[in-house]
């Protein structure tokens, strides 16, 4: 996030997308909700009826994967009636000719026909969104899982620059991650092109500081970014991947197309799973080693706002289990590198060494209750709660020419419902720790399917009737729920349930920037089963 | 901020401008019977317990709502403020299912310890019978309807705090009652079940079902689950977690927590199901073996698998020191940049 979860209360007017942020962020709803309560507005860019839209001062309800052309059309609109912020345009920004003459192809009109959404609505949401300041825009995986997912975070980058809400108290842009470390796993170079602190791995000088670091030689250190999961698998399908190290992770559920992951999974070589459950990918492992969960150990996790938090051990690991930092270290000794880490900490304190955004943050001052948003650049800094203020971290924010550009599979004869999945407020992710919790899993204990009563009518479901839900890659079998929260041709399954896996569906078409899987979108046919 | 100056049962307290007598009172030293007020919310009025007398004012203003003014002379309690009391005690007991060792909030009940207080034991009252709503719909909570003293704590809560107003006061009189809309059960209302009604109800009409024995200490911990980093409580009892409480220090959630961090941090824990041994593959099947013999055959394997024969897969879910060696060890051991999470996903 650019700005701090606070700031969703001082903003005049929030505009969320691609987020049920009640279900899947709830303390954050929180905030936006008080803010609604003093008068704040509300834009919601949402396909389904999700519990905010009865607070949306307008809901735009578009078809799935269709962001670019409205937030185009928003644009437009702000740009004919001149509402946007022109000295901050020419101040702070690069790009916005040749953004103009792009948005100016898309009247409300043209949005209308490929989104479903009102021209009307386009152009009051664009009024107020440009007027109403501060704006902030909060996102999720709505909008980052589409093959466009790139450009739509793109899109929203440029309606926050063009009314100058970015680098302002209330404003930003904000992803709102969905699991509890990945902004922090980011930071930790945990991605193929990157050291932690995004320092490029095909970067000489990146290379030597870190050789230098780390005490290896310089030559050691490979220059050419790696593969990302996706590839990875893909990799290990073709033979060029052969020994995979999975930690915390159950791709088997949480990757699209699980058919073919348990295919590159089954032939690899080696496969070595460390969790701390045995999950359906733990089963296909040929070494599963026990971790220690959160709470059985010391660790710092960075939120959504980049605020590093310290976790303290509550319990001792069951049986032999161990943490995860000693179980990699004691494989390092095993290959004839000396890791001697004697604690969270102790790593802590080397990361800090190496990595620009965190190197003013310790242990000592989480542990005196200090609240350090990075970047934290020296030892006093106080953090960084808001990026880009006065500058850019680039020097100018660019603007970026965007063209809409359709879904990679769209409904047709054969499949003629569009696929959506999501979660619901009770379960997280795959559901191998909610799902354990017998209060949360009696609210929600069902995998279950979203239909249109219109379209339940045409094929002949009715109410929690078992139903069979057929894509290109695979079928299930759960429950109907006839719902409006679904439109007329969409139809939406949750992913945390292995029972009834979603992502047996999914399409593994990726955005050919950020590499994320087109879960949001697919075509699928329903019939009645049993 | 200006302050003024005001006398409390005689004492001389200064105090900022604009606050309540109750909080003027609380500064002093001096401590006056509440119900419906709770620090976290508006101030309500309500309940009238917390009456006081002041010099100059008739009647006797309920001292949760009333500001303070320069020079106030102000009486907490005298024989007839405690008379008063007393009634509206009794009148709240009457209509009460009045069976505190069948309740969950027995010995944890803000109602009780006024009784006790105020030497309330009977209400000497004709008996009101309720037939009030319970509802135990929720797998998480039950609300007990019979046992509410409208305070409407809940209500608030719900408005104020969660910003929701998935509860009101419903019905009329003495059938008046808390519920979601239409008295639909709390499970098919919008209620997102966060638990925070519970938390700030004074009585056992709102209680969650679990009822985890005390704990010997509390530690701080990170939500696993989304990505907003609420700041969690762990109870622990005997090296077990037996509840999870929201860290009111926390800049970010300010003690509240979702039904995922109040419910679902802790469990799967203690599940049966956890991991505590390697294992490794022999003829199909994965075996439990020690420490060594899994590691050995690791670093073997991986031994002949360096460079882009090798990849791996860190995780969003487990800590930043953990997700550092992680990509550490892949690209300085293993000399491949292979290393990836899901963050994508
Ligand atoms: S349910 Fe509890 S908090 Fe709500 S009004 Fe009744 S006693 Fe007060
Ligand atoms: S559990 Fe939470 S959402 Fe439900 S009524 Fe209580 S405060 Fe409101
Ligand atoms: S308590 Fe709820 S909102 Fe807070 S981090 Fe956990 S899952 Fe997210
Ligand atoms: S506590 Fe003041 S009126 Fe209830």
């Amino acid at each position: 996030m650019t700005n701090p979860i606070a700031d969703f209360g001082k903003a005049r007017t929030l505009l969320v997308t691609g987020s049920n942020t009640s279900e899947n962020h709830p303390i954050i709803a929180h905030h936006m909700r008080r803010a609604i309560r003093r008068g704040t507005k509300l834009l919601l860019l949402e396909p389904r009826d999700i519990p905010l839209a009865g607070l949306a001062t307008v809901w735009l309800r578009h078809r799935p994967g269709t962001d670019v052309a409205v937030l185009n059309a928003m644009m437009n609109v702000i740009v004919s009636e001149d509402l946007h912020d022109h000295q901050y345009i020419q101040e702070r920004t690069e790009g916005f000719e040749e953004f103009r003459r792009v948005i100016e192809q898309y009247s409300p009109q043209r949005a209308q026909e490929i989104s479903g959404v009102s021209a009307d609505d386009i152009v009051l949401a664009a009024r107020i969104y440009a007027s109403e300041r501060p704006s902030s825009i909060a996102y999720a995986m709505g909008i980052t899982q589409h093959v466009t997912g790139t450009d739509n975070v793109k899109s929203l980058a440029n309606l926050a620059m063009l009314c100058g809400n970015v680098g302002v108290e209330g404003g930003g842009v904000n992803p709102l991650r969905g699991q509890n470390n990945v902004q922090g796993a980011c930071d930790m170079g945990a991605l193929p092109n990157v050291f932690s602190g995004y320092q490029q791995v095909a970067d000489l000088a990146a290379r030597q500081k870190m050789s230098q670091a780390w005490g290896v030689p310089f030559e050691s250190l490979p220059d050419k970014p790696g593969l990302t999961i996706t590839e990875i698998l893909d990799g290990a399908e073709s033979g060029q991947v052969k020994a995979l190290y999975i930690m915390g992770e159950n791709p088997m559920l949480s990757d699209p197309d699980s058919g073919h992951v348990e295919k590159a999974l089954g032939h690899l070589d080696f496969l070595v799973v460390q969790d701390i459950f045995l999950t359906e990918t733990a089963r296909l492992a040929d070494v599963v080693l026990p971790a220690a969960a959160y709470a059985e150990r010391e660790g710092t996790y960075t939120n959504t706002e980049r605020r590093v938090q310290l976790s303290r051990q509550a319990v001792p690991p069951p049986g032999q289990a161990r943490p995860d930092w000693q179980i990699i270290s004691e494989l390092a000794r095993r290959l004839d590198h000396g890791w001697n880490y004697s604690s969270a900490e102790e790593i802590f304190t080397e990361l800090a060494v190496v990595t620009p955004q965190y190197r003013g943050i310790t242990y000592e001052r989480l542990r005196q209750g200090e609240q350090l948003c990075w970047p934290c650049p020296t030892p006093g800094h106080p953090g960084t709660p808001i990026l880009h203020v006065g500058r850019f971290a680039r020097g100018l924010g660019k603007f970026h020419a965007i063209e809409y550009l359709p879904p990679a599979e769209l409904p047709d004869k054969k499949y003629p419902l569009l696929l959506t999945t999501g979660r619901v407020l009770q379960h997280f992710h795959t559901g191998t720790m909610t799902r354990k919790a017998a209060g949360l899993e009696a609210l929600a204990p069902r995998p279950f399917i979203e239909v249109n009563p219109a379209d339940a009518r045409r094929l002949g479901i009715s109410g929690s009737a078992p139903v069979r839900v057929i894509s290109r890659r695979g079928q299930i079998e759960l429950e109907a729920r006839i719902d409006e929260r679904v439109d007329c041709g969409v139809v939406f399954i949750p992913f945390h349930y292995f029972e009834a896996a979603a992502n047996r569906l999914t399409n593994t078409a990726l955005d050919p920037v950020a590499k994320i899987p087109e879960f949001k979108v697919c075509a699928v046919r329903l019939e009645r089963a049993g | 901020m200006s302050t003024i100056k005001l006398f409390i049962d005689g004492k001389e307290v200064e105090v900022e401008r604009g606050t309540t007598i109750l909080k003027a009172a609380g500064q002093a030293g001096v401590r006056i019977p509440t119900l419906c007020h709770h620090p976290d919310l508006e101030p309500y009025g309500g309940c009238r317990l917390c009456i006081v007398k002041v010099e100059g004012m008739r009647g006797m203003p309920p001292s949760c709502i009333t500001e303070v003014a320069e020079g106030m002379k102000v009486t907490t309690e005298d024989d007839e403020i405690l008379a008063a009391r007393r009634t509206v005690l009794r009148l709240l007991l009457a209509d009460h299912t009045y069976d505190c060792l069948r309740c969950r909030a027995n010995l944890d009940c803000e109602l009780q310890k006024l009784t006790e207080e105020l030497g309330v034991r009977e209400h000497g009252l004709i008996p009101v019978l309720r037939e009030s709503t319970i509802d135990e719909s929720n797998p998480l909570f039950v609300r007990d309807m019979n046992r509410c003293v409208r305070c409407a704590r809940c209500i608030r809560t719900c408005q104020e705090i969660i910003g929701l107003g998935a509860i009101d006061f419903l019905g009329r009189g003495h059938a008046v009652e808390v519920g979601p809309f239409a008295n639909q059960p709390i499970a098919e209302s919008i209620c997102e079940s966060c638990g925070e009604c519970v938390v700030h109800c004074p009585t056992g009409a709102l209680s969650f079902r679990e009822q985890p024995p005390r704990p010997d200490r509390k530690e701080t911990v990170i939500c696993p689950y989304c990505g907003t980093g609420c700041s969690i409580e762990l109870h622990v009892r005997r090296d077990r977690v037996v509840a999870a409480s929201g860290d009111r220090h926390s800049e970010v959630n300010r003690g509240l927590l979702c039904l995922k961090g109040r419910f679902g941090s802790f469990p799967y824990l203690h599940d049966p199901e956890r991991l505590t041994r390697p294992l490794v593959r022999k003829r199909g099947e994965l075996v439990e073996c020690d420490w060594d013999e899994a590691l050995d055959l690791v670093a073997q394997k991986f031994r002949q698998h360096r460079g882009e024969a090798f990849a791996a897969f860190s995780s969003a879910k487990v800590a930043n020191e953990d997700n550092y060696l992680m990509q550490k060890f892949s690209r300085e051991v293993q000399g491949s940049n292979s290393v990836d999470h899901c963050a994508r996903l």
